[in-house]
């Protein structure tokens, strides 16, 4: 498809502005912002900071789709504002909001804290049967190509919370766990290097979670790093599913890279730097 | 951490709807809550009307003259598209929700294409088939066939 050429232009940008002191609640307000083809809609809201209105709150950091902090709903689509061109969504008016499904402190600035407290409720990280091995570890585990493709493609996620504010579920059920982190518990369960699933299913499995799902799927239109949340939360009903059935397949666990016999270790390599935390 | 004074922005019942530029998929979910509770409804009335035959047959006489009538003819229409809607869409997403139709977990490459491709071809084929029942049911509730 050929690239459609922009001209500049001004765009009317449309912004709910909510200040918890003042306000009771959200209130539209428009500012006018010169465009130039390329601009961002993270680069026309500095504008407007630095031209015409310095309270206007927000959050950022990076400016390159990589930290996932400055997720707003644009035109009435959650997307990033750093990875939006203005002229791709509009040729006259922008309307800007804080994310849906998300409390908002100030402006554009949504309450993630949801996020991460369900996120760390599915335990997303390796949990394993052998604790030792966990705090002395005494080598690498071996995990074949195929094996990293099925879990790879959701470790992409950079917790922004698109997924979460583009979902109707979420929109009248605040307990579902949601689009970010049941796939999380879903990459940590394909891991062959974990033994959790039985840790998580109690939560996955419960009333607020991957079965509140009904493949919506607009959490995988709106994530900015192509992880698919509806794929894995399909995929992990499945799994539960087949568990209650008896019937989930055994898969052969990661195995330990046992130290190479008989080679000396190469001089020029460095031994690991010490370490920098307090060893248990 | 401190308290600080917030804002509830959830969309609630209206975010089934409203918002804004959504992909198909999300809509029909909006549409399967919409039609399965209009076929609960028509199932607690038809329960109701019904049951009226156990007080006296002119209490269900009554009943079925009122609901007789064009207007209710073309509800009961309505009552069916939503079942054939649903039964359809139930199919899909039953499929779905087994995680088939899904594909497996691939690489991401931009521009990025999820689940929801690999599920089109699916959906489109269940929509027609949606539609022609709709049409076959059309025929035959609104009177053509006579
Ligand atoms: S899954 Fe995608 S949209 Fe959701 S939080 Fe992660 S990166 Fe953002
Ligand atoms: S500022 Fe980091 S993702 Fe936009």
């Amino acid at each position: 498809m050929a690239k459609k050429i922009h001209k500049e232009t001004d765009i009317v940008f449309h912004i709910r502005r909510y200040n918890p002191e003042l306000d009771s609640k959200p209130l539209w307000k428009k500012y006018t912002v010169h465009v130039e083809p390329g601009m961002t809609v993270l680069d026309g809201l500095h504008q407007i900071r630095e031209t015409q209105d310095a309270s206007l709150s927000l959050r950022y950091s990076c400016r390159m789709g990589v930290c996932g902090s400055c997720g707003m709903l644009l035109n009435g689509r959650p997307s990033l504002a750093c990875n939006t061109q203005i002229l791709d969504i509009t040729t006259k008016v922008l309307t800007v909001a804080s994310l849906p499904n998300f409390d908002i402190i100030k402006d554009l600035v949504p309450d993630l804290t949801p996020l991460f407290e369900k996120h760390i409720s599915t335990s997303p990280h390796i949990v394993r049967n052998d604790a030792d091995e966990m705090l002395n570890p005494t080598g690498e585990f071996y995990q074949t190509p195929e094996e990293l493709t099925r879990y790879l493609q959701f470790t992409y996620c950079i917790k922004c919370g698109l997924c979460m504010s583009a979902c109707p579920t979420l929109a009248t059920d605040p307990e579902y766990i949601g689009s970010q982190a049941l796939p999380q518990a879903y990459r940590y369960n394909v891991d062959t290097r974990d033994d959790g699933f039985n840790l998580r299913k109690k939560i996955v499995g419960s009333t607020h979670g991957v079965f509140r799902c009904h493949y919506a799927g607009e959490c995988s239109n709106v994530c900015p790093k192509g992880v698919d949340p509806a794929r894995a939360i399909q995929l992990m009903k499945r799994e539960l599913v087949l568990d209650y059935l008896k019937l989930k397949k055994h898969r052969a666990k990661s195995h330990i890279c046992s130290k190479p016999e008989g080679v000396e270790r190469i001089p020029e390599i460095p031994e690991a730097p010490p370490f920098t935390v307090e060893q248990k | 951490m401190a308290e600080y004074k917030k804002y509830s922005n959830r969309l609630g019942i209206t975010g089934w709807l409203a918002g804004g530029r959504w992909g198909i998929e999300r809509y029909l979910y909006s549409l399967h809550r919409i039609t399965g509770l209009g076929i609960l409804l028509y199932f607690i009335l038809h329960i109701f009307v019904t049951s009226s035959r156990v007080f006296s047959m002119d209490a269900w006489e009554k009943w079925m003259g009122f609901f007789g009538s064009p207007i209710f003819k073309f509800g009961e229409f309505l009552v069916f598209v939503a079942f054939a809607f649903h039964a359809v869409n139930g199919i899909r997403l039953f499929l779905i929700e087994l995680g088939f139709a899904v594909g497996k977990a691939e690489e991401p490459i931009y521009p990025y294409k999820s689940s929801l491709n690999t599920q089109r071809p699916l959906m489109v084929v269940l929509m027609i088939v949606a539609i022609v029942l709709i049409a076959a049911g059309g025929y035959e509730f609104l009177g053509l066939t006579h």
